[in-house]
């Protein structure tokens, strides 16, 4: 506890105090962390609160918002930290003593059917699910996808922080087994008509997906659903499994599926450029497939290797384009779906003329991501008409920022990277570092545009804009204080059959004052137009395609039985549900409450 | 390593789902219990000394010397037991099990089980019902006149009707009860009628006259625990059956004597792991709160241990107002033991979880891993002596029995 000599009598104009406490050893779902913390910052005279995991990146935070404390400097990644600054002492006080009340009120929620505490008893209870889905923190995912392994589970392993040597493990395991692991760090897939993870609601078609990257796989599904086409199968990997040392495993593993798969007539392949070795091996596979493959691993691929592309081979530069490419390889094969029959018709996805106003002339680039592909777009789309753009996740060659925390001249930020999401949930899930980031970034003088991206679907916020567009209009607002126009560009990833309603998030970020795109690559084309002294900042149409919507609106519900076993967030159980699939939420525990020495112990004694 | 502990557990809980407990007849505590002598009182839980004893043991201590004849007042008692002259020795040491304080004196009557299956025996006391009763430490006149009565009029006639029914088989006693509404521990009712229906017709005959007769079954029939005792030596003898076997992580005991809570595994022979006891949390009757309660008592907890009590309470949902709230709270009570147990009973089945065995079988491994424990329907005592029951509810032992057991079972087979 800091400050003690804050005398706790004087309620009048007592100053201001911050007060932490440390429990260690608890495990809390990172949803109910969220809760707690905005419990607790809504009580009356509290400032900020601050509930997470002790980890390195989040000490960093708390300390960015000046809520990191002498005594939460030691606090270990396995210790929940609780802090409160609010107008006194006392109030500090009485708000962390209703921590307890607030978990409580949370548990007792949750009365009604048995949850069970393993996924040994979850099988018993769903015997039909082949999937199990897994969000459990890093360290205890590996073998919580062991044992749906041995179960003969298929794995959507949405944890990041799992070593590679595991990653090598699960996939050899799930391949001798005939099981996909899709995963770690894998966000987004879509199997039998349901969206597992961060997945946007789009028709059932005949272009199968196979990608390593969860916004990209998630732009692209949105982009053939706005041309009036659907997926069979989107298979996520996991970022890592097309390095080196994965080798493309579960990539190879899910192109051989949808070449299997009746229901697919073209295949998608989606990654961040891949190690040079494996991305050879991956379009060897690719060349012997009896599909049409559309390629796009983000500006990997030389023009030469365009030219020289085998015959069932097209690639692509952006993810908007990759969509358009596959739409017209499925419709040119002339297969049979639920999709367009003939000529598409035009849907506005943003007011066509839509114009980005030129920043201040020594602005900068502030990119705040919450889709890690899409900000690896931005920093590829961008390379030519902005020089030296910093990012925590550059392009090969590029300059990585010093400080995540602390942007620097052009900067683009993946808000999902590992440093931001230890111990705490993913920025599609919880805006609040995103929101904290755009006042921070609205202070600087420095900031001259800032870009956003807005990922709907199910298992992201369920209103993302409704917390974003006051916030924006709040940046606007404290640049405009300071002399400054602040231009903000929003890119809304998402269907209209989304839950949260394209339109609607649409609209309420361009209530704010934001410049909204729902083509990635047309508010890069924006932005590099702004940057560039305004002008054609239009949105784009290629002109060889009349786009998009056609007028059958498809089926966006899923007609086959879909069973799955969901451990870790819950959000991920409500989704499932929402979209109608059975699923058994696992009320999970780390093992042995956390104890290393005897979570080892036991693993001998199994 | 791992594989002989899977087996040596299978092997356990097979034996305890095997054992077929029949309760065959009734006598001395002198004569029948093995190791019991004159200067010998058994009592419920882990070894304790007067010192550390709580209130209703130390009562029931006294009660049982003075129905012995051997003190006359409460000093009288407390000094033959300091002074040693009188040992004082865990009922599980010596093949028993009692209720509450679970006290057994060498001149009491007490219930014979043998296992028809693998011919281990179990003994436990007569039940005396509600109200003042030595279990909870009253030892008053009425007291003694209640225990005398028993002792000198019906025990005699119960023990010939056990007899002349060729035994009472109390696994299919309990099966039949489990599908009537009881859980085996705080729930009795139904098999107490079937107990006492079965036996109605033998006392009828083996009674000195009808008044007699009329009296025995009267007591048996209005106790809707007097089947409770045979239940736990029948678990005891099921729960023997599982204990030492080498490499097995299963629990084969959890009692407590009112100060501490012990449990033992099959693996690790007769030691004892104990930590204080927990309060239960429950329902308390009008005019007690939780400050009058005694700590968890007694060595009912053999019914969980044997895949019984709240390991069942799916199918008694009659009685969750105790424990918890609402039927699917039952539900989710058994479900959740399953979580942590090996096996599930083949004769024990619960209609309501569509005749599913109850879980059976406490793997110490499942306990640590989870960090779920045992749940234990339990009766709450007045923590001064005499007074009696004054509630019922859930009691949880403490993890850190569970994990010092697992670490010393690594150290013992060298897993270290």
């Amino acid at each position: 506890m800091d400050d003690p000599s804050v005398p706790d009598d004087k309620a009048v104009a007592s100053p201001i105090a911050t007060l932490a406490e440390i429990r260690a050893g608890s495990y809390y779902d990172s949803v109910v962390l969220m809760l707690l913390q905005r419990a607790l910052a809504e009580l009356p005279g509290v400032l900020d609160a601050g509930v997470v995991m002790g980890t390195p990146a989040n000490k960093a935070l708390l300390a960015q918002s000046g809520l990191l404390t002498n005594a939460l400097q030691g606090a270990a990644p396995e210790d929940l930290i609780l802090v409160v600054k609010a107008e006194s002492e006392s109030t500090c006080r009485s708000a962390l003593a209703r921590v307890d009340e607030f978990l409580a009120t949370r548990r007792s929620n949750q009365t009604g059917a048995y949850r069970p505490k393993s996924l040994a008893s979850a099988t018993r209870m769903i015997p039909e699910a082949e999937w199990v889905l897994t969000s459990v923190p890093g360290r205890y995912a590996a073998g919580v996808a062991r044992e749906a392994l041995n179960l003969g589970k298929n794995v959507f392993l949405y944890s990041d922080n799992v070593s590679v040597e595991d990653e090598i493990s699960l996939k050899d395991t799930a391949a001798s087994k005939g099981l996909l692991v899709m995963g770690p760090d894998c966000g987004t897939a879509r199997v039998s008509g349901i969206g597992l993870g961060f997945a946007n609601r789009v028709r059932k078609g005949r272009i199968g997906i196979v990608a390593a990257s969860g916004t990209g796989l998630q732009t692209v599904m949105v982009g053939i659903h706005r041309l009036g086409c659907g997926v069979s199968q989107a298979y996520g990997t996991g970022g890592r499994d097309l390095s080196a040392e994965v080798r493309a495993r579960s990539a190879r593993h899910a192109l051989a599926l949808l070449e299997e798969d009746g229901e697919t007539d073209a295949v998608v392949i989606v990654s961040k450029p891949p190690e040079a070795s494996v991305a050879q091996e991956l379009l060897s596979e690719a060349a012997s497939c009896r599909k049409p493959v559309v390629i796009n691993f983000i500006g990997y691929v030389s023009n030469e290797d365009r030219n020289s592309a085998p015959s069932n081979i097209r690639y692509a530069r952006t993810l908007d384009e990759t969509a358009e490419i596959a739409v017209r390889l499925t419709s040119a094969s002339g297969s049979q779906g639920s999709y367009g029959k003939g000529s598409f018709t035009s849907q506005a996805t943003a007011p066509l003329s839509r114009l980005v106003p030129s920043p201040e002339p020594q602005g900068f680039l502030r990119g705040l991501y919450s889709g890690g592909t899409l900000a690896y777009e931005a920093l590829f789309l961008l390379q030519d008409s902005l020089p030296l753009v910093r990012s925590n996740g550059p392009l090969p060659g590029g300059k990585v920022l010093d400080n995540p925390h602390r942007s620097e001249g052009h900067t683009i930020i993946d808000l999902g990277g590992d440093a931001f999401t230890v111990g705490r949930l993913h920025p599609m899930l919880d805006n609040e570092l995103r929101i904290r980031r755009l006042l921070q970034e609205a202070q600087d003088p420095e900031t001259g545009l800032i870009v956003l991206d807005v990922v709907l679907g199910d298992g992201a916020h369920e209103d993302p804009a409704s917390e974003l567009a006051p916030a924006i209009e709040e940046a606007v607002a404290a640049a405009a204080q300071d002399g400054r126009t602040l231009p903000v560009v929003g890119v809304v990833i998402g269907t209209d059959a989304d839950p949260q309603g394209l339109y609607r998030q649409v609209e309420q970020l361009e209530g704010a004052g934001a410049y909204v795109f729902t083509r990635h690559d047309d508010a890069m084309r924006a932005v590099a137009c702004a940057f560039a002294g305004g002008g054609e900042g239009r949105h784009h149409i290629p002109p060889e395609l009349k786009l998009c919507v056609s007028k059958s609106t498809g089926d966006v519900s899923n007609s086959s039985a879909f069973a799955a076993i969901n451990v870790g967030l819950e959000s991920f159980t409500d989704s499932l549900r929402d979209q109608g699939a059975e699923v058994v939420h696992v009320d999970w525990r780390p093992p042995a409450g956390g104890d290393e020495r005897l979570a080892n112990l036991l693993t001998r004694l199994r | 390593m791992a594989t002989s502990i899977d087996s040596a557990n299978t092997k356990a809980v097979e034996r305890m789902v095997e054992a077929r407990p029949v309760l065959t007849g009734m006598g001395k505590a002198l004569d029948l219990i093995p190791g019991m002598h004159e200067n010998l009182l058994l009592h419920a839980g882990p070894p304790i000394a007067w010192e550390q004893a709580s209130g209703p043991l130390r009562g029931a201590l006294i009660g049982a010397l003075i129905f012995e004849g051997r003190a006359g007042d409460e000093e009288e008692a407390e000094r033959l037991i300091v002074s040693g002259e009188v040992s004082l020795a865990p009922c599980h040491h010596h093949s028993s099990v009692g209720p509450m304080a679970g006290v057994v004196s060498p001149s009491m009557a007490v219930y014979e089980i043998e296992n028809r299956t693998h011919g281990n025996r179990a003994y436990s006391n007569l039940n005396e019902g509600y109200g003042k009763v030595l279990r909870y430490g009253a030892y008053s006149e009425e007291v003694q006149e209640r225990l005398r009565w028993m002792h000198e009029v019906m025990a005699p006639v119960l023990g010939a009707a056990i007899e002349s029914c060729s035994g009472v088989d109390i696994r299919a006693l309990l099966a039949e009860a489990l599908h009537m509404g009881d859980e085996g521990h705080n729930r009795n009712k139904a098999g107490s009628v079937l107990y006492t229906k079965q036996l109605a017709p033998h006392i009828a005959k083996a009674a000195p006259d009808a008044a007699t007769a009329a009296d025995v079954i009267e007591a048996l029939g209005d106790n809707a625990l007097s089947v409770l005792n045979p239940v736990m030596a029948a678990c005891k003898a099921m729960a023997d059956a599982g204990s030492e076997v080498e490499h097995s992580t299963i629990v084969t005991t959890m009692a407590r004597n009112g100060t501490e809570f012990g449990i033992r595994v099959s693996g690790l022979g007769g030691r004892w792991f104990t930590s204080p006891c927990p309060q239960p949390v429950g329902l308390y009757f009008p005019g007690f709160s939780a400050e009058d309660g005694n700590p968890d008592i007694g060595d009912s907890t053999i019914t969980e241990t044997a895949g019984l009590g709240a390991f069942a309470m799916a199918a008694a949902p009659a009685i969750v107002t105790f424990v918890s709230g609402t039927p699917q709270d039952a539900l989710n009570a058994t479900l959740e033991m399953y979580e942590i147990t090996a096996a599930e009973h083949s004769s024990f089945t619960i209609p309501q979880l569509d005749f599913r065995g109850t879980p059976v079988g406490i793997d110490l491994r499942a306990v640590v891993e989870t960090g779920i424990t045992p749940r234990v329907n339990t009766g709450i005592a007045h923590r001064e002596a005499g007074v009696g029951q004054i509630g019922a509810g859930l009691v949880r032992p403490p993890l850190a029995l569970f994990t010092e057991a697992l670490v010393s079972f690594a150290e013992e087979y060298g897993f270290q």
